[in-house]
């Protein structure tokens, strides 16, 4: 019953995305001042059918719940012995249920600016809504079409296939879901984009509109990329924190379109220029999102994100992009040249600095997108070759460079018209700052450029983000102001542990025998004993190494090498010791012939800084939306204190224009 | 274009691109697009192997020399391959569940008068013998590779593998996972053509 309640809800919401759409199309047809009788079914339509979602949604998490084994997707993903948090976070650890939920988000972002937008004019947001439920529908279409997660089992399994071990993380339960909600909510800023472009009310009011969609949408893209890099850091127990792998890229590349956006479209709301440029972003960040959807899943690039891959499932979906990026694409060429020209600004100016910054985040994307699909264009002529870290670093790092040096100085400059010349004490101090940096770095050690580079930007970076404060009242400083502050800090601070992991990350690997103790960094570690150890669902072999620092306080770390039974799979779980200044990272390997194990080391210092300043990233970004929505609530009161003003007025039967 | 003159200040960047016409800039997102879309949809289409083939295949077998995997066999050499007939070289563990399902098709082969080498990747002795009792024993010699340096070494990225060596020493070819009831003659007509 469960199963059939979710797939009922599941048809009934893509109805109601039908609906949406065609009231939505209607509203685009009303006539000047008056509503169009058809398009008024369209915001109801919206708030039922992210409703509906949710409810499919909610089934589906009841039948992981309860190990539902007559339900197909429950009896290949989940295992009744599994421990309660696994079973509901399996939800989405499948291509069925992952799209649920992407579907699931999809409902509930339209119905959230259904229920709540009452900005923007009756026709524009007709034609947002009726592109939000276009949207809906192919991924409707799709699920129920070709992942059907409902589907029942002619005979109800006896046990569960059990969940891959590497999601059998709490990682799991966080990193996806926010993940999915910042692809999706993009989905807004496109329907928005389109929607404004349809009726040509691209103006600032739309970019206000648009602005707390995009920056909530990026807020959790960082806030997931970042806990995603953490969780493949200590889970796969390679080492490393990004890997270019084509679903890291896939993630990578909406936020960059993102971050373009909401610096683009800020623009757009504080000086009404860039109009175009910020409709395009719009449709490109979702686009992004859809792309990395459909990398992922068609199975036409090898990653180690395995999913379930189908080339049936990867031509409907390249049949949804073609619809919607080169719909939505075709709509831009055909009607971008129609939209007034924004307000002009002079190249040195805020709005230069972040068309310059908007330009160069869009050069990386470039960068991330063609080393993404360049093994796709290659085995179109069969030759068969693996892009990494060789192209990627340096070929991003050439854009990324000015633009950190830009952004150092862009917010001091003032909007429209400025000359450098009135900033040039800054210029220097932070030109000071990053030749001294480099030039100590270098003083003490032979490292890398890249690595030297970093280090020396996020020491100026560091001091820039804190330089639009100076001068000012910092108790009357906007809280949007502070978010910038925080987020652009946090570039500097999630710089600097990149740089510091590529200079001065120290690496051993030998094998020890019981008793026998090694070297790494400051670290001396000793292997104490190698045990057998078991968990609810696997079995393990675990190392006690007890490590101290410069012949301190031993502390002891236990890397695994796990096995588990269902599904039958090897896993190393890493160990770490996080100090203020970086982090010691043991796995374990295979035992030599002679009895003794491989013990892999490494000393990261400040790696940590990665993570810390992914988060200042997007807690920055949420005290940009705290800030905005703020403002935008005080701006609404006036507006409608002004207007009970008025109609009091007229009440008395005094002129409006009398009483000013 | 605003009826002013910009002032000195306000100027466009004089820079090539922006002298383009507009038109190409607003049509060049979509045949971005519609290439990658092509290019896609070809893919798609094109059947996919999953496996990583062996570079060795078609040169000489690299020199190694392994202890036997338990009492009953003899170990594995790189002289033990070379000279007389072509044989099998199969990559197995007892610890991998295919190499079971592939067993009756080694006992087959091996009753046509195919001479089968075994290498058991990191593998225990009494599990070696188990797994022979209980699914029955093709194999001439079995080296252990402990620590998969043969099994690397040949190119081989999984168990179970099996190779066609001539009588030169030389792959001639690789059977990529378990071997098949329709393997057989595929194998069979391998080693012909290597002898």
């Amino acid at each position: 019953m469960i199963a059939e309640i979710g797939l009922a809800a599941l048809w009934l919401a893509a109805a109601l995305a039908v609906l949406q759409m065609v009231s939505g199309a209607f509203a685009l047809r009303s006539a000047e001042g008056e509503a169009n009788p058809l398009a008024i079914y369209a915001r109801p339509a919206a708030v039922m059918q992210a409703l509906l979602a949710g409810l499919a949604f909610t089934m589906l998490v009841w039948a992981f719940a309860v190990t539902d084994l007559s339900v197909k997707l429950v009896a290949a993903n989940s295992h009744s012995m599994k421990p309660m948090i696994y079973k509901l976070t399996g939800t989405w650890g499948n291509h069925e249920g992952s799209m649920l939920l992407w579907v699931g988000v999809l409902a509930l972002s339209g119905g959230l600016i259904a229920l709540f937008e009452r900005r923007l004019p009756e026709r524009t947001m007709g034609a947002t809504l009726a592109v939000q439920g276009f949207v809906a529908l192919g991924f409707y279409a799709f699920l129920l079409l070709s992942s059907n997660p409902f589907e029942r089992l002619p005979v109800p399994a006896v046990e569960g296939s059990g969940l891959n071990p590497l999601l059998q993380d709490i990682g799991l339960a966080f990193h996806p879901p926010t993940l999915y909600a910042g692809y999706v909510g993009l989905s807004v800023a496109f329907s928005l984009a389109m929607g404004a472009l349809l009726t040509r009310e691209v103006n600032p009011t739309f970019a206000r509109v648009m602005r707390p969609w995009v920056l909530g949408a990026w807020v959790l893209l960082t806030f997931g990329i970042t806990a995603g890099s953490y969780w493949a850091y200590y889970e796969l127990g390679w080492g490393g924190w990004w890997f270019w792998d084509p679903v890291e890229n896939a993630s990578l590349m909406p936020w960059l379109a993102a971050t373009a956006l909401l610096h683009s479209v800020a623009v757009l709301a504080a000086r009404d220029a860039l109009r175009t440029w910020t409709i395009m972003l719009g449709v490109l960040a979702f686009s992004m999102s859809m792309l990395g959807t459909f990398l992922v899943r068609s199975g036409v690039l090898t990653s180690v994100h395995a999913f379930a891959v189908d080339p049936q499932r990867g031509a409907f979906i390249l049949v949804l992009l073609g619809l919607y990026i080169g719909g939505a694409f075709t709509i831009f060429a055909l009607r971008a040249g129609a939209v007034a020209e924004g307000k002009r600004f002079s190249f040195s100016s805020r709005e230069g600095a972040l068309v310059f910054n908007n330009v160069m985040l869009s050069a990386i994307l470039a960068i991330v997108l063609l080393g993404t699909l360049y093994p796709l264009l290659t085995e179109a002529f069969d030759v068969r070759v693996s892009v990494g870290p060789p192209y990627f670093n340096p070929a991003s790092a050439m854009f990324a460079i000015p633009m950190f040096l830009v952004m150092a100085v862009g917010p001091l400059l003032r909007w429209k018209e400025d000359s450098p010349r009135r900033i040039r004490f800054e210029v220097l101090l932070l030109a000071a700052i990053l030749i001294g940096v480099i030039g100590l770095v270098s003083f003490f050690g032979q490292f890398a450029l890249l690595p030297l580079l970093g280090l020396g930007l996020a020491a100026a970076l560091g001091v820039a983000a804190f330089l639009p404060l100076r001068g000012r009242k910092l108790t009357r400083v906007p809280v949007a102001t502070w978010g910038m502050v925080m987020a652009h800090f946090g570039i500097a601070v999630s710089l600097f542990g990149m740089a510091s992991e590529g200079a001065f990350t120290q690496e051993r690997l030998a094998a020890v025998a019981p008793g026998g103790s090694e070297q790494v960094g400051d670290f001396t570690f000793t292997l104490q004993s190698v045990n057998p150890v078991a968990g609810p669902n696997w079995t393990a072999i675990e190392a006690r190494i007890a490590v101290s620092r410069d012949g301190g306080a031993p502390v002891i770390l236990t890397p695994q090498a796990r096995n588990f039974w269902s599904p039958a799979q090897a896993t190393s779980e890493s160990a770490l010791l996080t100090r203020w200044d970086g982090q010691l990272y043991a796995v374990i390997g295979n035992q030599a012939a002679d009895g003794r194990w491989q013990i892999r080391m490494w000393w990261k210092p400040f790696v940590t800084f990665i993570w810390y300043g992914g988060l200042l990233i997007a807690l920055g970004g949420v005290l940009a939306i705290i800030g905005r929505v703020r403002v935008d609530m005080k701006r609404r009161k006036a507006v409608s204190l002004g207007d009970e003003r008025r109609a009091d007025l007229e009440a008395l039967g005094v002129q409006p224009g009398l009483a000013e | 274009m605003t009826d002013k003159p910009p002032s000195k200040n306000t100027e466009r960047m004089d820079f090539w691109l922006w002298k383009l016409p507009l038109g190409i800039w607003l049509w060049a997102p979509l045949a971005l697009f519609a290439f990658f879309a092509g290019l896609a949809g070809y893919m798609l289409t094109q059947d996919k192997t999953e496996f990583v083939e062996s570079a060795m295949i078609g040169q000489s077998l690299p020199d190694f020399a392994l202890k036997p995997a338990f009492d009953g066999l003899p170990g594995a050499a790189r002289s033990d391959l070379v000279g007389g007939q072509p044989r099998l070289l199969n990559i197995w563990a007892s610890w991998c569940l295919p190499c079971i399902a592939e067993a009756p098709q080694l006992e087959a082969l091996h009753a046509q008068g195919v001479e089968i080498v075994g290498i058991a990747i990191r593998d225990r002795p009494e599990d070696v013998a188990n797994f022979l009792a209980r699914h029955g024993n093709p194999y001439t010699r079995i080296g252990a590779d402990d620590i998969s340096e043969v099994q690397l070494a040949i190119g081989s990225s999984g168990v179970p593998e099996t190779f066609v060596i001539d009588a030169a020493g030389v792959i001639r070819y690789q059977h990529i996972g378990d071997i098949r009831e329709s393997d057989i003659p595929i194998l069979l007509a391998e080693l012909e053509k290597a002898r």
